[in-house]
């Protein structure tokens, strides 16, 4: 008996001694604060703020290499407005605005200020195989191939030619990301939502019903014709070549790293290049942002300048731009300048 | 054989055998027999066919994972590099050599516009554009340089600094036209050169897949491991020990049994979600860090060593255990000079077991933020950590083409942790291991 006791009694203290050495490490990293800067969100701005985060600890020795992690843009804003303090990130990444609901929970856990600094601008691209078709597409014809239910009726297209007859007679085939990806939610919102409502019983109905408008707009088929390729973009472009007669959807700077393989598909006869996207003609462009916690920019080594590295990095011919990222106009570029140097808290009411 | 012992078989064989008191001798030369015995000895070979089969596919299946792993991996253990002349006087840099041997060298270097001088030298050496030909950390290499060297910057001096992605592509396999042509040129001008690359043992991840290294992950595997191992083997190993020479035998004790047996069919996702809620959400623990990552991954692994463990005990001899008590043993003595000697060659199979999985474990690290970018090895068990598995998973989804060969590079490294943690495994277990 007296044996049983005294092995639970050394389990017991096995467990307690772990417990209490790891509550130890917790103490350590929590109680001051953090030394390096911590960013999450977005997987499409991830590539661009690791360049940064990477060139920021090359040129500033005294400070430690930021910590960036690869959430998705709605995921990585429950963690930023999650509250303030070491535990929580300094810095979201963000390919859409931040949302009114997003903003009230940042403001009910404490997060008050933030600054938003748009980065530059993204482009989705529709591409095909060097050796395909060359495609030429309007949005209402991307609508009407992809859509599970093409203004209310059940899609039955099945090659391109049923969508438009002046398309090739070669089976609908389009690789994209899955629903969990923001790269599909601004395909559904720039190019399905726009060819959706190119039809104006469509376009009528999000006044009155408006989840009815948003179900027929954005849901896709899942008959086989748009095939989920998960987040991997690299994938999207293997495929690409395997099969000339298919359509991919990615981000602009998968397409300039493999132009030897693959070429953009023209949409309302706008071929994707960096001009057509900087300049919004491309209808596949969206604006980049990071949201920097006001509360931090003290509190945390490095944030300030963190920011600072980020705003001269984004110019034409900086070297970002080197990664795929595509400089915004003139004018936004020299606003958020300014916000980057000033640091001017966002104003609530321009969000809706 | 042709004895009268009576066996099955040979009753068979004879329909009338039971009137007949004396039974004839088998006559193992007629036809039926000859037919019986041959279609055993085909169900014999068919048998070890099959097997041997399976085998053969199974070494099959891993020969072409080696192979295409090896083959496309190997490619990423070297690294094209060019070697860049450097004017050093004729050069905008303005360093004065004293202050490099001192301790500040590092802040004298930092405020040097290396990165513009390195770009300006290629630009004479290679013609305009000739900055494209290098690596993005080109002048980390020249950094390097002078710091082991500062007695250069009074001279010209001839530098080997890491090529871009491009000229790197060009010069292993395929590449786009222009990167070959560029290629070709360096080449007839004797200025590029491919060699092992270093860096990738030693430096962390990068943005720039001629930069990035593996060691940042492999030591926040190997931290992550150790916390695993020295949290799952002992609660594990005790929890098992416990079970099957105490525990009593009821109700209760089924239940527990269940219950870990369940726990070890629980998809490791699940155990994810559970760090993410007891070790960050409740306990503070700091993100991405390896002490988290090895909790997370000990609660998945404890019940198979619990598993494994059971059974080794069970199958040690009860004789054992009553010799021992017969000469006056205590019951803990008995476990643990005569059990767990014995149980433990078992309970290290289960441990390789559920570490292997552990290493190769992406899912439940992805939920307490250890997919993060991190540019610099973890230096202790809460700093922000990566493990191999989702390091080679992050680089699998990256941009540059670069980072097909790392991916696979990354790869071979994964199998190589692998091997030599089941070789120590297996080392252990042979050392310890009994016959009778």
């Amino acid at each position: 008996m007296a044996s049983k006791i005294g092995f639970i009694g050394v389990a017991a203290a096995a467990l307690a001694l772990s417990a209490c050495q790891n509550q130890d490490g917790g103490n350590s990293a929590n109680g001051g604060a953090r030394d390096q800067i911590r960013a999450v969100g977005s997987s499409t701005v991830y590539p661009f703020t690791t360049v940064v985060a990477e060139q920021f600890a090359r040129k500033n020795p005294g400070f430690k290499a930021p910590i960036v992690e690869s959430t998705g843009t709605g995921a990585g804003m429950k963690l930023f407005c999650a509250g303030v303090g070491a535990q929580h990130p300094d810095i979201e990444n963000a390919s859409r605005r931040i949302k009114k609901s997003e903003l009230d929970d940042c403001v009910k856990n404490g997060v008050k200020d933030i600054v938003e600094v748009q980065i530059g601008i993204d482009g989705i691209v529709l591409a095909e195989s060097k050796t395909g078709p060359q495609f030429k597409l309007t949005e209402a014809d991307i609508y009407k191939a992809v859509a599970a239910e093409p203004y209310g009726k059940p899609n039955t297209a099945k090659t391109w030619k049923d969508v438009n007859p002046a398309l090739p007679a070669t089976r609908i085939v389009v690789y994209g990301p899955p629903p969990t990806s923001g790269t599909r939610d601004a395909f559904a919102e720039l190019i399905l939502d726009k060819g959706c409502n190119a039809d104006p019983a469509t376009a009528a109905l999000k006044k009155t019903d408006e989840d009815k408008h948003k179900a027929i707009c954005t849901k896709v088929r899942e008959d086989g014709a748009y095939v989920e390729s998960g987040e991997n973009d690299n994938l999207i472009v293997q495929k690409l070549v395997a099969n000339p007669d298919a359509v991919g959807i990615f981000g602009y700077s998968f397409l300039e790293e493999n132009v030897d393989k693959v070429r953009g598909v023209a949409i309302q006869n706008v071929v994707p290049t960096y001009d057509t996207i900087a300049s919004y003609e491309y209808p596949g462009a969206r604006p980049l942002y990071i949201y920097v916690k006001s509360a931090h920019l003290n509190a945390i080594k490095g944030l300030k300048e963190f920011v600072q590295e980020y705003a001269g990095a984004w110019n034409k011919g900086g070297y970002l731009s080197r990664r795929g990222l595509i400089a915004a106009p003139d004018d936004v570029r020299a606003a958020n300048l300014t916000i980057a140097q000033k640091l001017t808290p966002l104003d609530p009411a321009t969000i809706k | 054989m042709n004895s009268r012992i009576p066996n099955p078989v040979a009753q068979l064989d004879m329909p009338g055998a039971a009137e007949s008191a004396v039974r004839r001798p088998t006559d193992w030369k007629s036809g039926a027999m000859q037919s019986r015995v041959r279609r055993r000895y085909a169900a014999e070979r068919r048998f070890r066919f099959l097997g041997l089969t399976a085998v053969l596919l199974s070494v099959a299946f891993l020969t072409f994972l080696l192979v295409t792993m090896i083959g496309n991996g190997i490619r990423g253990f070297t690294r094209t590099e060019i070697r860049l002349p450097i004017d050093f006087p004729a050069s905008t840099l303005i360093l004065d050599p004293a202050a490099l041997r001192g301790p500040e060298a590092d802040r004298a270097l930092a405020g040097a516009d290396l990165e513009g001088v390195a770009a300006a030298a290629a630009d004479t050496a290679f013609g305009q554009g000739g900055n494209r030909l290098l690596s993005d950390g080109a002048w980390i290499a020249v950094r390097q340089a002078i710091k082991a060297d500062p007695s250069i910057l009074g001279r010209k001096a001839d530098i080997w600094v890491p090529a871009s992605t491009g000229i790197d592509l060009a010069a292993k396999s395929e590449a786009a036209a222009a990167d070959e042509a560029a290629h070709a040129r360096l080449e007839q001008a004797g200025a590029v050169r491919t060699g092992l690359n270093l860096g990738f043992l030693t430096a962390a991840d990068s943005t720039d897949p001629t930069l990035v290294g593996i060691w940042g992950a492999l030591k926040g595997s190997l931290l992550t491991m150790v916390v695993t191992l020295l949290l799952a083997f002992p609660i594990g190993v005790l929890s098992a020990l416990y079970l099957e020479e105490y525990a009593p035998r009821n109700r209760w004790t089924d239940l527990i049994e269940v219950s870990i047996n369940n726990l070890a069919a629980v998809p490791s996702i699940i155990f994810g979600l559970l760090g993410l809620a007891v070790f960050l959400n409740f306990m503070h623990l700091p993100r991405s860090a390896p002490v988290v990552g090895g909790l997370t991954l000990a609660l998945m692994t404890m019940p198979v060593i619990v598993i494994a463990g059971r059974n080794a005990i069970k199958s040690v001899p009860p004789s054992i255990r009553d010799a021992a008590l017969g000469i006056g043993a205590s019951r803990v003595q008995v476990v643990f000079h005569h059990v767990l000697p014995l149980a433990l060659p078992g309970i290290l199979t289960g441990t390789i077991i559920g570490m292997a999985r552990a290493l190769g474990e992406t899912a439940p690290l992805l939920m307490i933020g250890m997919r993060a970018f991190i540019s610099s090895p973890p230096s202790g068990l809460t700093e922000p950590a990566t493990v191999l598995p989702v390091q080679i998973f992050l680089w699998s989804d990256e941009v540059n083409r670069g980072f097909v060969e790392k991916t696979s590079a990354a790869i071979v490294v994964l199998l190589l942790f692998l091997l030599a943690m089941n070789g120590l495994a297996i080392y252990l277990r042979n050392k310890f291991e009994t016959r009778w």
